[in-house]
């Protein structure tokens, strides 16, 4: 059968609904950095697939725009990783609870 | 024909390598299976027809954004996550169920409405995908919105070089030796 | 479906491509250590069949009957996986390179189907290059990772971090190109080199600086291979591996140096074009293109064995405070000159 728009926009609720789990499971936090680009990498498969199918390109700009904040957004938070495994000697977000309470 | 295939055998590396992603303890294993998950949905984008997004997206998400996290991976030198089944194993079960009942939530309200406004591709002579509309998009209509998005990349810039710059006075705490 | 066109003429391709890419490195194995001989003053090795044409058979059964060892403290998937990671991204670009004429009025015919003498001619063909080229850091940093190694830890990610740098310029250089084909498609590019004196390398020879050094940097070639420094750092990012996994890392390294020989002359000397000569005959295209690139494996060789080697620092220095602006500074300009 021919993948119509909603077998994409169904992978992409697919992809998005593993990254949801992989934010709320996994506790190192560069696996839930990874599970956050899944998830925006879901968003912008769905982007595409509608922009694809209604014949406007503005949703391909977007998923331009998606990315690049998403390298903004990687880039500051692995350079606070950094800090923190500097300074905690652990990246388990168990872990880092000095502001709890 | 092919075109069927090709987003089922895509599809399935998707979801096979976002499983891998949030499964192995051993976070390169993770960032591996990710490219590979990056890579395929640069497939999909090729099916698409939305080739510079593909393009763009195997040059920065694949290329750049992944090797930084390999990078950060390798120079922290993490060893293996512990094992999750000692730690909070009802709460990765809560986590699993409330993420299941998004997903069925979600995937059911797609699959009406979506399947109601399911628009016979629109061909309006003019190619979507090209790397000439969109450039001419991006410059006419969306030209805020990239300006804007250089600016952020800037704001990011100084921020990692704020974040990591060592004062040359001030002694810093060392990585562990490699 | 036109099973045609679409399957059988397109492997038919590949598995010329592949056949004469192999070949090729083959060829290199032995030009390098001859060139090099010649180079200082002694020959190389010439005792192997006729001037030594059999030596990198000799070599490629000294490798397969090497031991082939894993060590015990390697990362056993991703030490299998890396020589993959670093051979299929210079396969891959290969892909668009046109390597005779792609003419429709002068390539031959197989089954009745026009056999241009590229395999895919896509409409971003240069962005397929850039984002292939990424591709290439992965094997670097897996093989460096994998071997467990402090040695090889550290060659790997200066390797993997002078590949970004340069990838940068080697981008930003071929924008100017682009500006002046206004196309990414290879065959355009090289269909608007016709005349000598329309080559890219006179309309934008600062871009054609920029990417002929990023392009050494980027293959991890001397004077940029401090990754691999034998020198230095042992063995670099391949240190533990042995017999046919480091002869793939071996192959890895003379196959980037072809794709990116051919990319440039592509881009930057013509493609297939000299004098009107290739009109002739489809045959005069490809042997033009092989002669070009040639020339540039030459020139390859010509300047590991001439230039010392670049410190790490001295490394970044160029590819981020030299290269970067020339490239930028000629985009500027190319888009002045074109604007009016």
């Amino acid at each position: 059968m021919h993948p119509s728009l909603t077998h994409y926009i169904g992978l992409s609720v697919i992809l998005f609904c593993i990254g949801i789990v992989g934010v709320l499971v996994r506790r190192n936090a560069i696996v839930i950095f990874m599970s956050i680009e899944l998830m925006l990498n879901a968003a912008n498969l769905a982007f595409v697939a509608f922009s694809t199918h209604l014949g406007d390109t503005s949703g391909q700009i977007f998923v331009f725009f998606v990315m690049a904040v998403a390298a903004a957004e990687v880039a500051i938070g692995l350079a606070i990783l950094v800090n923190v495994f500097n300074i905690r000697r652990s990246i388990h977000v168990d872990e880092i609870d000095s502001m709890k309470g | 024909m092919l075109q069927n295939a090709l987003f089922f055998v895509l599809g399935g590396v998707v979801v096979i390598s976002a499983l891998c992603v949030i499964y192995f303890r051993n976070p390169i294993y993770s960032a591996l299976a990710l490219v590979t998950a990056l890579f395929a949905v640069a497939g999909l984008f090729i099916i698409l027809e939305a080739y510079f997004v593909a393009a763009v997206q195997v040059i920065v998400y694949a290329g750049a954004i992944m090797v930084l996290f390999l990078f950060v991976i390798m120079l922290l030198n993490l060893g293996d996550e512990e094992s999750l089944e000692d730690r909070l194993s009802w709460a990765k079960r809560v986590a699993v169920v409330i993420a299941s009942l998004f997903f069925a939530e979600v995937f059911y309200i797609t699959i009406k409405l979506v399947g109601s406004v399911n628009a016979p591709k629109v061909t309006s002579g003019q190619p979507v995908g090209d790397p000439k509309t969109i450039g001419e998009l991006l410059f006419t209509k969306f030209l805020l919105p990239f300006e804007v998005a250089s600016l952020i990349l800037l704001a990011a810039l100084i921020g990692v070089i704020t974040l990591v710059h060592r004062r040359s006075d001030e002694r810093s705490h060392t990585s562990s030796d490699t | 479906m036109d099973w045609l066109t679409y399957l059988v003429l397109p492997l038919i391709k590949i598995a010329i491509a592949i056949g004469s890419l192999l070949l090729g490195v083959m060829m290199m194995v032995l030009a390098e250590r001859r060139v090099s001989a010649w180079l200082q003053d002694r020959h190389g090795p010439n005792r192997v069949g006729w001037h030594g044409m059999m030596q990198p058979m000799a070599d490629g059964l000294k490798f397969i009957f090497k031991e082939d060892l894993i060590p015990g403290h390697v990362d056993k998937p991703i030490y299998l996986l890396a020589p993959l990671v670093i051979l299929v991204p210079a396969l891959m670009t290969w892909a668009v390179v046109p390597f005779g004429t792609t003419d429709p009025t002068q390539v031959p015919t197989l089954f009745g189907q026009p056999f241009k003498f590229q395999l895919s001619d896509l409409n971003i063909g240069i962005l397929y290059i850039l984002a292939i080229t990424s591709l290439g850091v992965y094997g670097v940093v897996l093989g460096a990772w994998a071997s467990n190694n402090k040695y090889s830890l550290l060659g790997g990610l200066r390797a993997a971090a002078q590949m970004i740098s340069y990838e940068l310029s080697l981008g930003l250089s071929l924008i100017g190109v682009l500006m002046i084909s206004g196309s990414l498609k290879f065959s355009v590019i090289v269909a608007q080199q016709t005349d000598i004196w329309d080559w890219n390398i006179f309309r934008q020879f600062p871009a054609f600086l920029v990417f002929t050094i990023a392009s050494f940097a980027e293959t991890n070639r001397a004077p940029f291979d401090l990754a691999e420094a034998e020198q230095e750092l042992v063995g670099g990012y391949h240190t533990e591996y042995s017999s046919l996994k480091f002869a793939i890392f071996f192959m890895a390294e003379y196959l980037h140096m072809i794709v990116g020989s051919a990319v440039n002359v592509s881009l930057f000397l013509g493609g297939w074009h000299l004098f009107g000569i290739e009109n002739i005959h489809w045959a005069f295209s490809i042997l033009i293109f092989c002669a070009k690139v040639t020339l540039f494996l030459f020139f390859y060789i010509w300047v590991r064995w001439t230039l010392p080697r670049f410190r790490y620092d001295q490394l970044m220095m160029l590819g981020w405070k030299v290269l970067l602006p020339i490239a930028l500074i000629n985009i500027v300009g190319t888009a002045i000159i074109l604007a009016f």
